[in-house]
């Protein structure tokens, strides 16, 4: 049964924004789905309003719209394509997430979809509906001879309470329709209940909770499944949760293949997944199906299912080389398994279940660091923001390699500790609560001599894993308790997956030792082969993992190689958009004729996919790692050098050890590196191009650090010394606030000191990407923020073109990056932020490789900067790039024609997903801390709907009638009469503080006067600005912050209002040029004229 | 410690894993993730060493429910990582004590997957595993001793010394049982009770069992069963008369191979064989794909585009393994289409592996119901 012929044109659905629960894992499944798509001939449309995304790239897809994922949007883009003569005959919304279900799902239920005659493909929306509906799932799994947890269904607390006393506590609350398990939690009383249940029936689109009893400490599974429309279904991977039921799968640790299951038990699972797979009726895609299982007797739960690729989808395929997505693109366009080949051996079918010859381990990595106050305990509701995969031959390998992975100091096992400081009993209690972190304490207790069933006993992890735990203890102790470290150990420990830092550590010697020792002693690790079928067939592919085992499979090659090193798991500040340029520079460096070697770890990436570059390492990034590698690939041909530039800070903080080591460098290197990072340094290169920075000064302890700020003056801004994103960075106002943040960054000592800046009140700040080869400047883009100055680069939303700078402006900033990259010695991309307050350029940060905008500039110029970037770290000048065609024959990003449109880029932020141990709210507001997790672009012509746009697609539409709230900075008053007095004309409801109620009225704006925060609650109990905010009485506010020199209390109501805005999800503006640009774009919508427009007709090249 | 030896003279050194000694067997490998204990006690490894490609052996122990016969029966076994500590709630033992307990030699810590693309790109070959002997050439002379599994005639070796039955379960009052006789070439427990479950009573008979033998029983169907060895040096008069008789048959691995010799086509040993539970065959009777549990070193070398003519009837490939386009199913019919017989290369009853193909159990007792009907008539 070949492809289907009544599909030309598919309309493919992204996830959006990065979000907590809904990470790059759906550009990697999209990317997939739309190749596979345009390769059958199909023409693919796709939506998606995250411009960081390889989807979103104008290659592969005939019609790529950067607008909002909401069913309004969608529908414009399905008429458009109609009108345009492209009818769309399918929708696929089964590869981005959550976010395109439900678009799709509200598409068929308001009848646009049959309007226009579009069929639901991947998965109908019956077969949807009956995955996710628990009512009809449950009846489902019973149907088919399964058990479900006993549970009810509840729409209100009352039912809720019910339902608890039925079952007992504690009980799990699972709001339907969510993603990433939002609102979803373990009530241990009736007061957990109150606060869980309220919040996931807010949550659940529906209005519907399940309660349901708990199955807390069981060993939990999951299998992907894959079935097409003949009917045939393999199970593609079974997943083991180290973490016992309790702690939500995205922050498990987990491990593939399943690993305590004998055959009896894992066929009951498998026969029981295809069994609902057919029943729910997902008959031409892939799904996911979670269960529990009781290790007294092995009772099975099924817990839930997934009738879409899902997060453990691109885990599966990465884990198993067994690409899911692209799969069930093939099935869903009518493929059936057996017709699509098995792009790893080329010779067997894709209808066959992969077999594993090693261990995967996938642990979470968490951004507790960055939401002082929340609370770090595991539940059912995921707080991770990416993960780290591991292969290896054997668990502990797989699991320690996983470990240092995660590039967190904390996360590697450390002998360190002495003995007698661990106190078992202690441990013992503190490891029964899942938190970040439990891991190492669960090693601390075994070290103290916990036994195996009393980890279990409290953890519930199983023992066989307990044991391997302890199997890494012991070898550990060898290491520990030797007089010499012999061959022997030194190789048992290699095949544990100790590092050389570790060993070195418990050795007492430098990791360089220890590498110089394993070399002398031959001890190196091979590189196996993911196969997909235990090597009973030939790889052609060659994606790679280390192991210390004896045979290696990495193929010799004539063509030089260049080894391109990713960004590893995903974080706050470091996540998809350095993925993005990792890619691209793979595939513009193998279209200019070198072998491309990629090396990552984050198993949702593009990056890791087996067909992105000629040879994929799925390792680690520390120095050990890459240095293995690079040798490995030495033995196997020519290599023209190492690509740090482009994966973020982690491959950067690694270039100076490789070069130390002898592997070249490619681009900038690192001299010029440090050049730009160390402050001294820096500040050298400003001086000589005439460049200032804002003043500063570097503190060892308070009293310095006053003298500092007492010097320049506050507000200051002050930070550690090391940087990413922003962390540990704050704005303090006075003196009380500096001692506060002293006391609270514990690590202030002459080794580790404090950077005290003058913060630049009442600036614009501007963000420019660049390319420099040495000859020419490049200007990728100049990024104006939206926001004031003193909130991170990466959390404040964008425009570009700049809105409000001239052309002096721009020529101002093109010499200052031009000196800086000359003066640093860049070679490839660097970003610069500046600040521009009373005519003053300054200069407030410059980092020496591709950022986290390259991907917004790229989108929003049609410039493949990060391609270009590869290009001349290569050597190959911007003049040649132009000549190419891969750069543009004339001008640049900073002299962009008239017609431009405009990009405008907004950030996501994950605060729904933190609370404080007694269930409150994390602290919102923003800062030059960085806390989001992604981002949206708006386009289009003018600035104003191109807001409304972003605004859609990061928080909802703006709003086009109801109450406004206004509360503006004196300096700003004069700037909102008109704007506000437009609102007022669309019949808006005008609210406003006092003050500047006064000044809207004596100007002709009526204005209803609200109490602020800070006054309290009224004698009669009038709401003050916050409450009203909180009870959703408000659909738009407007907040200019005002200048600390009107008091401190002014800028923190402020905060308050915009942290109020954030948690009821309503549209925040807080610069006049912000509120001119949604006057524009309501003005738009009121219209009805805010249009859809792909990224092939704005930029046609 | 341990040594490897091929026959071939690649040696691999590891660890002692089971019972101290030397053996000597036909090294394979299994891909199966799951089900160690159903196919250590597999009767058709006997003589065979065992690769398993995942690494992890061991992890859920020994229980009493799992084996798939009486003891363990490969000669020896190759793991890389042996649990150290098995978890699970019906283990009873550790593997490794198991192993030790009925003197299986095995060997641990090796690279299996160095091994396993070894066997893939040179074949399956003799090899030794000896945990006394430290000089790789003097094991290797020994290898070199062995016999070769191509003209092996092994079924005699693991099959029943005396008949048995297993009762039929799941019948009706008064509902009458189908009479199965089993012919046992190394059987595997599953068989007679995914058969018995279906209200099938199973005469297990050795693999010596006359047409009388078959006959005395009352069958309504006949049934051989997988087993080692290579299927050429097998007598199929047996196979034949019952054929002649008309008396429906099933046959599963072996009983596949010794029906296609029946039937006149030959049998071929395969480079590396099918050893795994992840196999992808298609029905082509359906156009469905089952994945299905495989363990054979030959196979029946039958055309796939075409009928054959016997002297029974019609014959025809009924089922192929997707992955090299081997037989893995035929098929009897008579002049007017009526289906008189079936046997598939790979392992319906599962244990390991997935229960896809338990259908065929259930097209047997069409087959034998048909076949009641017709003679009713």
């Amino acid at each position: 049964m070949p492809k289907r012929d009544d599909i030309k044109s598919v309309l493919v659905i992204g996830s959006g924004p990065i979000i907590i629960g809904q990470a790059c894992e759906f550009d990697y499944s999209g990317t997939q789905a739309c190749r596979v798509l345009k390769d059958e001939g199909l023409r693919v449309v796709l939506v998606n309003s995250n411009p960081a995304t390889i989807m979103t790239d104008p290659e592969f897809a005939d019609a790529t719209y950067i607008e909002p994922i909401t069913p309004e949007f969608v529908e414009k883009v399905i008429e458009r394509e109609a009108a345009n003569g492209h009818p769309i005959d399918a929708v696929l919304p089964t590869l981005g997430g959550q976010t395109a279900l439900n678009a799709a799902i509200a598409l068929h239920e308001n009848g646009v979809l049959e309007k226009y005659g579009v069929e639901m493909i991947g998965a109908s929306f019956d077969a949807i509906h009956r995955g996710e509906n628990r009512e009809l799932f449950n009846a489902i799994v019973n149907k088919v001879g399964g058990e479900v947890a006993r549970s009810f269904v509840c729409h209100t607390l009352d039912d809720c309470e019910k339902a608890a006393g039925e079952l007992g506590f504690p009980v799990v609350v699972r709001p339907s329709f969510t993603m990433g398990g939002t609102g979803s939690g373990i009530a241990y009383d009736a007061e957990d209940l109150t606060r869980i249940a309220g919040a996931g029936l807010d949550a659940s689109p529906t209005t519907e909770v399940l309660i349901e009893e708990s199955i807390i400490g069981w060993k939990e599974y999951e299998l992907e499944v894959m079935r097409d429309k003949a009917d045939n279904v393999v199970i593609i991977c079974s997943i083991e949760n180290f973490d016992p039921m309790g702690v939500h799968t995205g922050d498990s640790i987990t491990v593939a293949p399943a690993m305590t299951l004998t055959d009896r038990e894992y066929q009951h699972l498998r026969d029981l997944a295809i069994a609902i797979i057919r029943e729910v009726g997902v008959d031409t895609g892939g799904c996911n199906i979670q269960y529990a299982v009781n290790p007294v007797d092995g009772r099975v739960i099924v817990i839930e299912m997934n009738p879409r690729v899902s997060r453990s989808s691109a885990l599966a395929s990465k884990a198993t080389g067994f690409p899911i997505a692209k799969i069930a693109a093939k099935v869903a366009i009518g493929y059936t398994l057996d017709e699509i080949p098995n792009d790893i051996t080329e010779e067997t079918p894709a209808s066959f279940e992969p077999s594993l010859d090693y261990v995967v381990v996938k642990v979470p990595r968490f951004a507790f660091e960055k939401f002082p106050g929340a609370d770090p305990r595991l539940t059912t509701h995921m707080k991770s923001v990416g993960e780290a995969m591991a292969i290896g031959r054997n668990f502990t390998e797989a699991l320690q390699k996983a470990l240092r992975s995660l590039e967190d100091k904390k996360a590697p096992f450390d002998w360190h500790k002495e003995i007698v400081e661990l106190d078992k009993t202690a441990l013992l209690e503190e490891i029964a609560v899942p938190h970040d972190g439990r891991l190492r304490k669960v090693m601390d207790a075994i070290r103290a001599e916990a036994t195996p069933e009393e980890i279990f006993d409290a953890t519930g992890i199983d023992p066989w894993f307990v044991d391997q735990l302890m199997l890494i203890n012991e070898t550990a102790q060898e290491l520990i308790e030797a007089e010499e470290l012999t061959p022997a150990l030194l190789r048992n420990a290699k095949r544990h997956g100790f590092s050389d830092v570790q060993i070195g550590k418990i050795r007492g010697m430098t990791p360089d030792v220890v590498r110089g020792v394993r070399h002398a002693l031959g001890i190196r690790p091979v590189y196996k082969t993911v196969d997909t079928c235990a090597a009973e067939f030939a790889a052609k592919t060659p994606y790679h993992y280390s192991s210390y085992d004896e045979e290696t499979e990495v193929a010799p090659r004539e063509k030089p190689a260049v080894i391109i090193l990713g960004s590893g798991p995903n974080r706050i500040g470091q996540g998809i958009e350095f993925d993005y340029s990792c890619v691209h520079a793979s595939l513009a460096l193998s279209a200019a004729g070198y072998e491309t070697v990629m090396v990552n770890c984050n198993p949702e990436t593009v990056s890791t996919d087996y067909d992105t570059s000629d040879r994929l390492y799925f390792e680690p990034l520390t120095l050990e790692d890459v240095l293995e590698i690079a040798h490995a690939e030495e033995q196997a041909g020519p290599v023209a050098g190492v690509i740090c530039q482009l994966g973020g800070q982690t491959p950067l903080g690694l270039a100076q050890g490789l070069k130390d080591n002898g592997v070249t460098i490619v681009g900038t290197s690192p001299e010029a590196i440090h050049l730009a990072e160390e402050r001294g340094a820096f500040g050298r290169v400003l001086a000589e191009a005439r460049l200032v920075a804002p003043q500063h000064g570097m503190a060892t302890s308070f009293e310095e650090a006053r003298e500092i700020a007492d010097r320049i003056g506050y507000p200051v801004l002050v930070r550690p010394s090391y940087v990413l994103g922003g962390r540990g960075m704050e704005i303090v106002y006075d003196e009380d606030s500096l001692s506060g943040y002293i006391s609270r960054a514990t690590e202030v000592t002459p080794e580790h000191p404090v950077l005290v800046d003058r913060f630049i009140d009442d600036a614009v700040e501007i963000d420019v990407d660049a390319l420099y080869d040495g000859e020419e400047l490049f200007l990728g883009g100049v990024m104006e923020h939206i926001e004031e100055a003193g909130i991170h680069s990466g959390d404040s939303s964008c425009a570009l073109p700049p809105i409000t700078l001239g052309d002096a402006e721009i020529q101002r900033i093109r010499e200052a990056t031009l000196a800086i990259a000359k003066g640093v010695g860049v070679r490839g991309l660097i970003n610069i932020q500046f600040a521009l307050g009373s005519d003053v350029l300054y200069v407030l940060e410059a980092n020496p490789r591709a950022s986290r905008t390259v991907p917004f500039v790229s989108k929003a110029t049609g410039t493949p900067l990060a391609k270009a970037c590869a290009r001349v770290m290569m050597g190959t000048t911007i003049a040649e790039l132009r000549k190419d065609g891969v750069l543009p024959a004339e001008g640049d990003g900073g002299s962009l024609p008239p017609d431009q449109p405009i990009a405008v880029k907004e950030a996501v932020m994950p605060f729904n997903r933190f609370r404080t141990p007694d269930g409150r709210q994390v602290d919102t507001v923003l800062g030059p801390e960085m806390k989001s997790t992604g981002e949206v672009m708006g386009l289009d012509a003018d600035f104003g709907t191109a807001f409304a746009k972003a605004q859609a697609g990061a928080f909802g539409p703006l709003p086009t009638s109801g109450k406004v709230f206004v509360s503006m900075a004196n300096r700003d008053k004069r700037h909102m009469i008109f704007p506000i007095k437009v609102l007022a004309d669309h019949g808006f409801e005008i609210l406003a503080t006092k003050g500047t109620a006064e000044v809207l009225r004596r100007n002709g704006v009526a204005a209803t006067v609200v109490r602020k925060h800070f006054e309290g609650e009224g004698p009669a109990g009038e709401k003050t600005t916050v409450q009203l905010i909180l009870d959703g009485e408000i659909d738009l506010v407007i907040n200019t912050p005002h200048g600390a020199t009107s008091g401190g209390s002014a800028r923190l109501d402020g905060y308050e209002i915009r942290t109020a805005a954030v948690r009821a999800n309503i549209p925040c503006i807080t610069t006049v040029q912000g509120l001119g640009a949604a006057v524009h774009g309501i003005e738009a919508m009121h219209r009805g004229d805010v249009g859809v427009k792909p990224l092939q007709e704005w930029a046609p090249r | 410690m341990a040594i490897l030896v091929l026959e071939d003279g690649r040696t691999f050194h590891g660890e002692t894993y089971g019972a101290e000694g030397e053996t000597y067997g036909e090294a394979v490998f299994n891909t199966g993730m799951t089900g160690y204990q159903e196919t250590l006690t597999d009767p058709s490894y006997h003589r065979q060493v065992v690769v398993m490609t995942a690494p992890h052996i061991g992890n859920t122990g020994v229980n009493d429910e799992d084996p798939e016969s009486t003891r363990i029966w490969v000669a020896g076994y190759v793991v890389r990582d042996p649990a150290r500590r098995a978890s699970n709630w019906r283990s009873r033992r550790s593997l490794d004590d198991e192993l030790r307990a009925q003197g299986v030699v095995g060997i641990s810590g090796i690279d299996t997957r160095a091994l396993t693309r070894h066997l893939r790109d040179r074949g399956a070959m003799r090899c030794g595993i000896s945990t006394t002997e430290t000089d790789p050439e003097a094991l290797l002379a020994r290898v070199l001793e062995q016999p070769q599994m191509k003209g092996a005639d092994l079924a005699g070796e693991v099959s029943t010394k005396d008949a048995y039955v297993v009762p039929a379960q799941n019948l009706a009052p008064g509902e009458k049982p189908f009479v199965v006789a089993a012919v046992d070439l190394g059987i595997k427990g599953m068989t007679p009770a995914l058969m018995a479950q279906r209200g099938i009573e199973v005469h297990v008979l050795p693999s010596t069992a006359s047409i009388d033998d078959v006959l005395a029983v009352g069958p309504d169907g006949v049934f051989f069963s997988n087993g080692p060895g290579d299927p050429a040096t097998a007598d199929v008069t047996t196979l034949q008369a019952v054929l002649e008789r008309g008396i429906p048959y099933f046959g599963i691995c072996f009983g596949n191979q010794l029906f296609g010799r029946a039937l006149g086509f030959g049998t071929y040993k395969l480079t590396y064989g099918h050893r795994g539970i992840n196999q992808p065959v298609m029905d082509r009777t359906t156009g469905k794909v089952e994945v299905t549990a495989h363990n054979h070193g030959f196979a029946v070398d039958a055309p796939l585009d075409k009928a054959s003519e016997t002297p029974y009837g019609s014959a025809t490939v009924s089922h192929v393994c997707l992955n090299d386009d081997v037989v893995e199913g035929l098929e009897l019919r008579s002049a007017d289409g009526t289906l008189k017989a079936f046997s598939v290369q790979y392992h319906p009853e599962a244990a390991a592996g997935p229960h896809d193909a338990a259908y065929l159990f259930d097209r047997f007792i069409d087959l034998m119901a048909g076949s009641a009907e017709g003679a009713n008539a």
